[in-house]
């Protein structure tokens, strides 16, 4: 967990977060214009530009993250999500990523009605919280702590955690047409029960 | 997690690494080509003064220009081996091992035309006259000035500048060579600027103009030829600009409500404050020419590229190519954050590669000249960046221009 005087950072354990690059990629024209929310040190911005020859920004709040993008070389923009995305036009980019930020932000509607102005389709991955392993540690009386939600109730950077059937249940009141889902086990694409064996859900919508 | 925290304390750590150029010697290039000037009169002939620091590679690309802000001037880096203790202004930036590394980059400082460090200004003799220019100096912008460092870029044999890089003023002028000398720079680093200064900006330089020329030794900017200096005025000036320079919290902190002997119940200087004030008017006032301040805030008064194209600044700036570095402070209240991201969106639109660090510093406008990890470790990073070019950043940058 990186904290800096200007707010809190990328929140993803480095293991969970490489297991998402590959759909993204799958889902990303060549060449497309992309913006990342909350980019960290940058690396799925390099991934898609080697992979997709994908261009565009990363924006991030934490001084490590903007530094780590500025040495590899990755376009990045110090800013706080929560502020919105007022520096950006509208439809400007092919698609606008949140990879595992959406259960850190505070005002979940609000950016997800700003990615899907300023780009054409939108990309949100986030932890399920639906998982068997944290349905049984309720049952057992206590707050559930995994490989993709590694924090104690009392440090856990995450506000707005969701299941997989509240993301669905989330697109579908606001009509948000879904274009992909991926629920992905141990790195894996997960089809039986996925709110019950997913450990990170991964979405493509559009308006 | 991410690795880069360990990257960060290594960052920390460098900032204070790096040594000094040592001791440097002004140098002076004389033009003879006339500069017309955008207020529609010609300079005949002028000279720059200049320093530069490290060794010009052999293909002659590794070239770093330093813009200077209002009262500064051509000298960085280093110090004068007969007045040690004149150390260039950008020091801490500009060094063997430091942020701009001396040892991989040729840094050129250059004085501004107007100003009174050396270069031609109001205390330069007017060839045609035989007697300093004085108040007949003409108003010169920033792009006159940047137009002077392209002449200076040719005597030098320099075609592209690897970099232009500069703070509050100086950023302005590297946002004008990326506008309007696009083939000439790879990258701008535009560092506490705006891109035209706001009604508040202007207020604070028409007082520290009116300060001056209602000083009754001023004589309609020829004092100089009656041997006199409006002093008075210059220091309230000083005074003014300063205070716009520095932060209410790191006043706060520094000067308080501190008393130097406590209350007296006179106008004599009490407050530590007060005391710090008038030291700063009355070093700056010895040093500083009137007519040169008055032409200097002008040029910022002035500058507002986006004019060029309606008001639309992503417009003016769709003609730059190189890559940009646009970095603010957070309690800069002169040039405050929201100015610099207006740059970046500009850039943005324009689908530029641009870079934004917003950088937490408590010390306002002055934080650009002042030591700080983060932003010291941005500018090294961007710098170290532009000296090892890897196939994945070709790849990304290469995409972004489409």
């Amino acid at each position: 967990m990186i904290e800096t005087s200007a707010g809190k950072s990328s929140l993803t354990p480095l293991s969970v977060a490489r297991a998402d690059y590959a759909t993204i990629g799958n889902w990303i024209d060549d060449a497309a214009r992309v913006l990342d929310l909350g980019c960290g040190d940058g690396a799925l911005l390099g991934f898609l530009a080697a992979q997709r020859r994908a261009s565009g920004y990363g924006i991030e709040i934490a001084d490590a993250g903007v530094l780590a993008c500025v040495r590899d070389g990755i376009n990045v923009i110090q800013s706080d999500l929560e502020r919105g995305l007022a520096g950006f036009d509208d439809d400007a980019f092919d698609v606008v990523i949140l990879s595992q930020t959406l259960q850190a932000m505070r005002r979940i509607e609000a950016i997800v009605a700003e990615m899907l102005r300023v780009g054409r389709e939108a990309i949100v991955t986030f932890p399920n919280f639906g998982h068997w392993s944290h349905r049984l540690q309720i049952l057992r009386g206590r707050m559930p702590v995994s490989s993709s939600l590694p924090y104690q109730w009392y440090d856990t950077p995450n506000i707005h955690l969701c299941t997989v059937a509240d993301f669905d249940a989330f697109l579908v009141e606001r009509g948000y047409r879904v274009l992909d889902r991926v629920v992905l086990a141990k790195g894996r694409a997960v089809t039986f029960a996925p709110n019950m064996t997913g450990e990170l859900a991964i979405y493509r919508f559009r308006k | 997690m991410p690795s880069f925290s360990a990257t960060t304390a290594s960052a920390e750590k460098s900032t204070v690494d790096g040594r000094s150029v040592g001791p440097v010697l002004p140098q002076a290039a004389h033009f003879d080509a006339p500069l017309p000037l955008a207020c529609g009169r010609t300079l005949a002939q002028y000279d720059l003064a200049y320093e530069t620091y490290g060794t010009l590679d052999a293909v002659r690309s590794n070239a770093v220009l330093i813009c200077h802000a209002l009262n500064a001037s051509h000298h960085v880096a280093g110090f004068y081996a007969d007045d040690p203790d004149n150390v260039g202004w950008w020091d801490n930036m500009v060094g063997p091992g430091k942020p701009l590394d001396t040892e991989r980059f040729f840094v050129v400082g250059v004085n501004n035309l107007g100003s009174c460090f050396g270069s031609t200004g109001p205390l330069s003799t007017n060839p045609e006259t035989g007697k300093p220019w004085g108040s007949d100096f003409p108003i010169v912008t920033v792009e006159d000035w940047v137009d002077a460092q392209a002449q200076l870029a040719d005597r030098l044999g320099i075609s592209q500048w690897a970099a232009v890089m500069g703070g509050s003023l100086g950023g302005m002028q590297a946002l004008d060579w990326a506008i309007r000398y696009p083939a000439r720079i790879r990258n701008a680093l535009v560092i506490a600027a705006a891109p035209n200064l706001s009604a508040e900006n202007i207020a604070f330089n028409e007082i520290a103009r009116q300060a001056i020329m209602s000083d009754p030794d001023f004589h309609d900017g020829n004092f100089g030829a009656l041997g006199l200096k409006p002093r008075g005025g210059l220091r309230v000036a000083r005074m003014i600009g300063h205070i716009t320079y520095l932060s209410d919290e790191q006043m706060e902190a520094k000067f308080g409500r501190q008393l130097r002997e406590g209350l007296k119940f006179s106008f004599a200087p009490e407050f530590q404050i007060e005391s710090y004030l008038r030291y700063q008017g009355d070093k700056f006032a010895e040093y500083y020419d009137a007519n040169t301040y008055l032409r200097v805030t002008k040029a910022l008064d002035y500058f507002d590229p986006a004019t060029r194209e309606g008001g639309d600044l992503a417009r003016v700036l769709a003609t730059a190519t190189c890559r940009f570095l646009v970095v603010s402070f957070t309690t800069d209240w002169r040039f405050p954050a929201s100015r610099s991201r207006e740059i970046v969106k500009a850039l943005v639109r324009d689908r530029r590669d641009v870079t934004y660090a917003e950088i937490v510093a408590p010390h306002g406008h002055d934080a650009f000249l002042l030591d700080n990890a983060q932003y010291h470790a941005v500018v090294r990073a961007w710098f170290e960046r532009m000296t090892t070019e890897s196939g994945v950043r070709d790849d990304f940058l290469a995409g972004s221009r489409q």
